[in-house]
């Protein structure tokens, strides 16, 4: 594992947004030109600053979605209604408009190839964006490690990243689809939250010692990550991120 | 289950503002149960005024930062001893 480099005082710089991509219809990812970003390791997250026109501020981080082999960096959000900065990224932002940015943060929730497999991921809703940075990351350096993706959602409407499945498949990727509220007509999948009895059929088994990523909402990730543990997986190769407003 | 438990991931950014490393890479050796786990694997409450790190094996507060008025209240009484990787 690579240690925690001395990066010096985070700073924010401006970026510029390129292109706008609707992954659902509260979710849209945002490709943005940042000259001085330093590269980041996949799985690692962005900070974003709005200023008002009072001078209020509010940061909130998101995951990164590109690989660290892509040109510009990619940021997919999900609007909270609630929320003082989504709803303005997911619904209003254009290219061409500029804001703050700064990283990569985090360096727990990371994978390279170097780390090597199998790579099990679990994702909640908008916790596969990690994942699919980790995914991209495997696919750009034409890596062979057996790679298990399995997507918890509530409905075909809320996937994202729906038209790269495809490419996931001929890179000889798993994706694994469970619909927790309603399933696609004539869907023969699994219907249901993540339980054991889905994790046996679909997990790597716990000899093979596969490394595992878990990313979503805190209850999706407490469940899964102590079923996996109760199934015989190694905590010290459980990796978890936990979803949720960390405004200030 | 609390949904505004968050983990170390949620407070990087926070600490990298105060320490010059990445911190969810760093071991903390916690003064309540004497377990050591990286600050990445930490449970984060992000919903206080600032923010409380606590033992995920144990809840014992580890680390709290509170920022405004443009300083930081870094309260590290729960932390025994920081392993920060060379780099």
């Amino acid at each position: 594992m690579a240690g925690a480099a001395l990066l010096g005082r985070l700073t924010w710089q401006v970026g510029e947004v390129m292109e706008t991509r609707a992954e659902n219809p509260r979710t849209r990812t945002l490709v943005v030109d940042l000259p001085h970003w330093p590269g980041h390791r996949a799985g690692q997250h962005v900070d974003i600053r709005l200023t008002a026109e009072d001078g209020y501020q509010a940061t909130r981080s998101y995951s990164i979605a590109s690989s660290p082999e892509d040109q510009h960096v990619a940021v997919t959000v999900e609007r909270l209604d609630e929320g003082e900065v989504s709803p303005y990224l997911v619904d209003d932002v254009l290219p061409g408009d500029r804001l703050e940015f700064r990283g990569p943060i985090g360096g727990y929730f990371v994978w390279d190839v170097s780390r090597g497999g199998p790579l099990f991921l679990v994702a909640g809703g908008s916790g596969i964006v990690p994942l699919m940075a980790m995914i991209r990351h495997r696919m750009a350096q034409r890596s062979e490690v057996p790679v298990t993706l399995l997507y918890s959602v509530r409905s075909l409407e809320d996937v994202i990243y729906g038209a790269e499945r495809d490419r996931l498949a001929s890179a000889g990727i798993t994706v694994v689809n469970t619909f927790t509220r309603t399933a696609p007509e004539g869907w023969t999948g699994f219907g249901r939250r993540i339980d054991r009895d889905l994790l046996v059929k679909v997990a790597p088994p716990s000899n093979v010692l596969p490394l595992v990523y878990v990313c979503g909402p805190t209850p999706f990730v407490e469940t899964v990550s102590g079923l996996l543990v109760a199934l015989g997986h190694d905590p010290g190769r459980i990796y978890t991120e936990r979803f949720g407003a960390t405004g200030r | 289950m609390d949904n505004s438990r968050l983990d170390g991931n949620a407070m990087a950014g926070l600490l990298e503002e105060i320490f010059p490393f990445e911190a969810t890479t760093v071991s903390a050796l916690c003064a309540g149960c004497g377990s050591m786990d990286v600050l990445g694997k930490e449970i984060v409450y992000a919903d206080a005024p600032g923010m409380v790190m606590r033992c995920a094996h144990c809840e014992n507060v580890l680390i709290r930062v509170v920022h405004g008025g443009g300083r930081y209240w870094l309260d590290m009484r729960g932390v025994i001893c920081l392993q920060i990787p060379a780099g």
